[in-house]
């Protein structure tokens, strides 16, 4: 073991006594390309919402109840993917929300909420920890489609514009303080502030 | 010749009878048509009859009159996958004692906060906490039959007239 990885660190180290400085550069070049296309492409296909329900506690629990809310079903057409609310858009908070997320590997493995009664017995912390991330990156994955600088507040209803044009706007509140369980049903409210 | 007279009249009397009772057969059926309402409209069974569009639920955020005094208020604003069930109220979100302040939302009558023997509670009641069973929300929709209820008030200031044509 130890004069393996001693041949390894000479064959690093030492210079390359077959192949040409222009193939390795080249050939470096391609290699790093592909791995990195890969390496992308691979991260995109994670990033899809056909991977998430490819679990059945997403597609049986949480997609289910997606189904019937606004943001699948709507009068224009426009819909929101699981990875445009909960997975951030810029790389490197998308990598370490992946990274997170290798935790979730690890209760797919292990059934965490493979039943429907152990999805709704985690179904508070969950959410939690969902509520817990959007508060504090100001709602950010709500922002990323619903842009506060183009709302038009005659277009809303009264008190949506009150509360949009006041609290919202002030930025005394953030979008999930008020629009908790939009696109998925509550857990059990008790305690929650504004519940 | 009589008895060809009376065969004469009894053809008549045979093809008048038949003709009355179609007729007052034709009458029945015409009539029973007419006098149940269907959402069907009369279409043909075989046929399938075009739904009427969906009319939008009001939301205009303005109180509506009560047609009697102990008519439930009904909801002047969208609900629209508002939970109320074992885990959560999303009407009381607003409209509870403790959240009127900030919502601006009518508090809900002292009487939801009191059981059946008329003690107060700390929250809403279990026998009122289902909102929908008696406050809903109203759509923008023509009535599909004539309502003929009338106010009380309505009627007491009809009835003076009435008297004075007497």
């Amino acid at each position: 073991m130890k004069r393996l990885l001693l041949l390894t660190w000479q064959t690093l180290t030492k210079p390359s006594g077959y192949y040409s400085l222009g193939f390795l550069v080249i050939g470096g070049f391609i290699a790093g390309v592909i791995f990195w296309g890969g390496f992308n492409t691979a991260l995109e296909i994670t990033n899809t919402e056909e991977f998430c329900i490819s679990c059945h506690e997403m597609e049986n629990n949480v997609y289910e109840e997606l189904k019937t809310t606004i943001h699948f079903s709507n009068r224009s057409g426009v819909r929101a993917t699981c990875p445009d609310c909960h997975v951030p858009h810029k790389w490197t908070d998308k990598i370490a929300r992946k990274m997170q997320a290798s935790k979730e590997v690890w209760g797919m493995l292990f059934g965490t909420i493979d039943t429907r009664e152990k999805f709704l017995a985690h179904r508070r912390q969950l959410a939690q920890n969902e509520w817990t991330r959007l508060k504090a990156n100001d709602s950010l994955e709500c922002r990323n489609c619903h842009n506060f600088d183009y709302m038009d507040f005659t277009e809303q209803s009264e008190r949506a514009a009150n509360q949009h044009s006041g609290a919202l706007a002030k930025g005394e509140k953030t979008c999930i303080d008020c629009h908790k369980g939009i696109a998925h049903q509550l857990p059990d409210m008790k305690g929650v502030e504004g519940w | 010749m009589r008895h060809l007279l009376n065969r004469k009249i009894f053809k008549t009397m045979v093809v008048s009878t038949i003709a009355v009772s179609s007729l007052m057969l034709s009458l029945a059926a015409t009539s029973t048509e007419n006098e149940v309402a269907t959402l069907r409209d009369q279409t043909k069974l075989v046929e399938q009859q075009k739904p009427n569009l969906i009319p939008k639920v009001v939301n205009k955020d303005i109180k509506q009159g009560r047609n009697y005094p102990m008519q439930p208020p009904v909801i002047p604003h969208t609900t629209r996958s508002y939970e109320v069930n074992k885990n959560n109220n999303k009407c009381m979100s607003c409209h509870s004692r403790q959240r009127t302040e900030e919502s601006q939302a009518p508090m809900v009558s002292v009487t939801h906060y009191m059981n059946r023997d008329g003690n107060f509670l700390a929250e809403i009641s279990p026998r009122r906490y289902f909102c929908n069973q008696c406050h809903v929300t109203q759509l923008d929709a023509k009535p599909l039959v004539e309502n003929t209820f009338i106010d009380m008030h309505s009627m007491m200031k009809q009835k003076p007239s009435k008297t004075a044509q007497h």
